[in-house]
């Protein structure tokens, strides 16, 4: 059986497409020395260290070396690197929780970075991800793969462009409240459907954009976590899952993270999603991707995202709120940007999140996705273990 | 972050030119071979789940077996789902450019690959054609050199 484990510090960064004013290793100080004053201990209170990044973004091969000073690596922690794609930071936060669960550790410092700025295009960066064989010619990146979704999801279910609109419009909505969000500007239905197309149907409004950020959770066992808090985010549950690489699954609907679904829930003994949790931060770097998302993790039935977002069953004061941070639309440094939902999702429980605060959070959902369609991790915390 | 200006700091440019070579292995090699010399687009079919495999591999991801049988699919399928980009991106191909997962007929998995024949200027017009379920067919190039490029791109039927 694994051991209780709670999220006892959360830190964010700025974040912007470029974060000129600090180097590498600067930025995760930033994420690291506000996670241990948010949980008011010392780097001396961290015993292990789960660092990760997806590389090739900021174009430092196995940044790991250079950020290690950063990781506690003078103080001698154990440290390891985790990186799986859109992933990473949910695979960090996993991995950081199984450290402590295990009862190997009794705090882990789980810590994540990502320059996307730093490099001219991310697309042809995430080219560089895909089948050099068989598929790279196409020139496919992430645009182009929630495209295929878009393209799938209009096609089985008549979602509308106007709905995927709708989900940005309410992420910029809540960004605006985010002073870690990257674009903080509110975006009307109409100006949202004037953007030109990227990589029909998405619309520059339906596409997230290149941040540089950092962010940064601290595990800690029971024993520790009544130590260091009395208002911790315990985890009640946590998971990922896998599907094939190749284009044989089904693209309109997200089938893995239905199974996924199943599992945490039952894990945190959760029967009916959107009576049980009260919060959910959603890895949507496409508007259709929090439509597949709140269909495939049971808020509505499948085909029925777009109609769930119409109705502002997703919006602050709905049944299900998705996103106050402004989520990954706003906001996309990315082998960080899963675990940020992780860090929302705490804050939440917390009564932390300021300005986007959700009255009485006592139950969150936090999801990743990543690689081509095939990775995901997701994470329930709540107020009781 | 700080309230001087981002413009005042300093940035250092940077490049990776690294030259690689992929190895295709036996099952792409034939592949492109029989692209190349007999115009068949060939798969492989797996001998307990009996789906048809397309990119042929060693193994079979769902029954962890090794492949073996090779078997002929049709230059002629149905788009699962498709993009056309319309954005420049840095090193990626000029737009406007469609890309499809198609099913072959025979192919229990899809192809990854552009799509042609049709004007792509105007979107509207374009995903009349171009669109989830449609037909489409191969159009080969004449001379070939035993790459995925043989098959120029699918063209709506």
């Amino acid at each position: 059986m694994p051991r209780k484990v709670a999220a006892v510090g959360v830190g964010l960064t700025k974040t912007a497409t470029r974060r000129n004013d600090v180097m590498h290793p600067e930025l995760l100080y930033e994420a690291i020395s506000a996670a241990l004053k948010d949980a008011r201990i010392t780097m001396e209170g961290i015993d292990s260290v789960v660092y990760g990044s997806m590389d090739p973004f900021d174009g430092i091969n196995c940044p790991d070396k250079w950020d290690v000073d950063v990781c506690g690596g003078a103080l001698n922690k154990p440290y390891m690197k985790v990186t799986t794609g859109g992933t990473t930071g949910m695979s960090i936060a996993l991995a950081g929780y199984y450290h402590v669960a295990s009862g190997l550790y009794d705090t882990c410092l789980a810590v994540s970075c990502q320059r996307v700025g730093e490099n001219v295009d991310a697309q042809l960066v995430l080219n560089t991800c895909v089948d050099p064989v068989f598929e790279r010619h196409t020139g496919v990146g992430a645009i182009t793969v929630g495209a295929f979704q878009a393209a799938a999801h209009m096609a089985k279910y008549g979602t509308t462009q106007e709905q995927m609109a709708m989900v940005r419009v309410n992420a910029n909505a809540n960004a605006a409240n985010n002073p870690y969000a990257h674009l903080r500007f509110e975006m009307t239905l109409d100006a949202a459907l004037a953007t030109r197309f990227i990589s029909w149907p998405l619309r520059l409004s339906d596409c997230c954009p290149r941040s540089d950020g950092a962010c940064a959770l601290i595990f800690a066992s029971e024993e520790k976590t009544k130590e260091i808090t009395d208002n911790p985010a315990w985890v009640k549950a946590a998971g990922s899952i896998s599907d094939t690489y190749w284009p044989a699954k089904p693209v309109a609907d997200w089938d893995n993270l239905a199974m996924l679904g199943k599992r945490i829930y039952r894990m945190a003994k959760i029967e009916k999603p959107i009576k049980e949790i009260d919060y959910a931060e959603l890895y949507d770097a496409f508007t259709i991707q929090q439509i597949l998302e709140l269909e495939a993790l049971g808020f509505c039935k499948k085909g029925e995202g777009g109609k769930l977002v119409e109705e502002g069953v997703t919006k602050k004061d709905g049944e299900i709120p998705v996103n106050m941070s402004g989520g990954v639309l706003c906001t996309n440094p990315i082998g960080a940007t899963a675990m940020i939902r992780v860090a929302e999702s705490a804050l939440q429980v917390m009564g932390k999140a300021d300005r986007r605060q959700v009255p009485d959070v006592e139950t969150a959902l936090a999801h990743g996705w990543g690689g081509t369609l095939q990775f995901h991790g997701s994470m329930i915390l709540g107020k009781d273990p | 972050m700080s309230e001087k200006k981002e413009e005042e700091y300093l940035t250092i440019p940077a490049k990776w030119e690294i030259p690689y070579r992929h190895s295709a292995g036996k099952f792409a090699t034939r592949f492109f071979k029989e692209l190349k010399e007999n115009k068949r687009i060939m798969g492989v079919k797996c001998p307990k789940c009996k789906r048809v495999l397309l990119p042929p591999r060693a193994f079979c991801e769902r029954c962890f077996v090794p492949l073996e049988e090779w078997v002929k699919v049709s230059d002629e399928g149905t788009i699962q789902t498709f993009t056309i980009c319309y954005e420049k991106f840095t090193g990626l191909p000029d737009p406007p450019y469609a890309v499809l997962e198609v099913r072959l007929d025979g192919a229990d998995t899809d192809i990854l690959h552009l799509g042609g024949g049709v004007d792509l200027s105007d979107p509207e017009k374009a995903v009349k054609k171009i669109k989830v379920g449609a037909r489409v067919k191969a159009k080969w190039r004449k001379e070939r050199t035993g790459s995925i490029l043989d098959i120029e791109y699918f063209e709506p039927v």
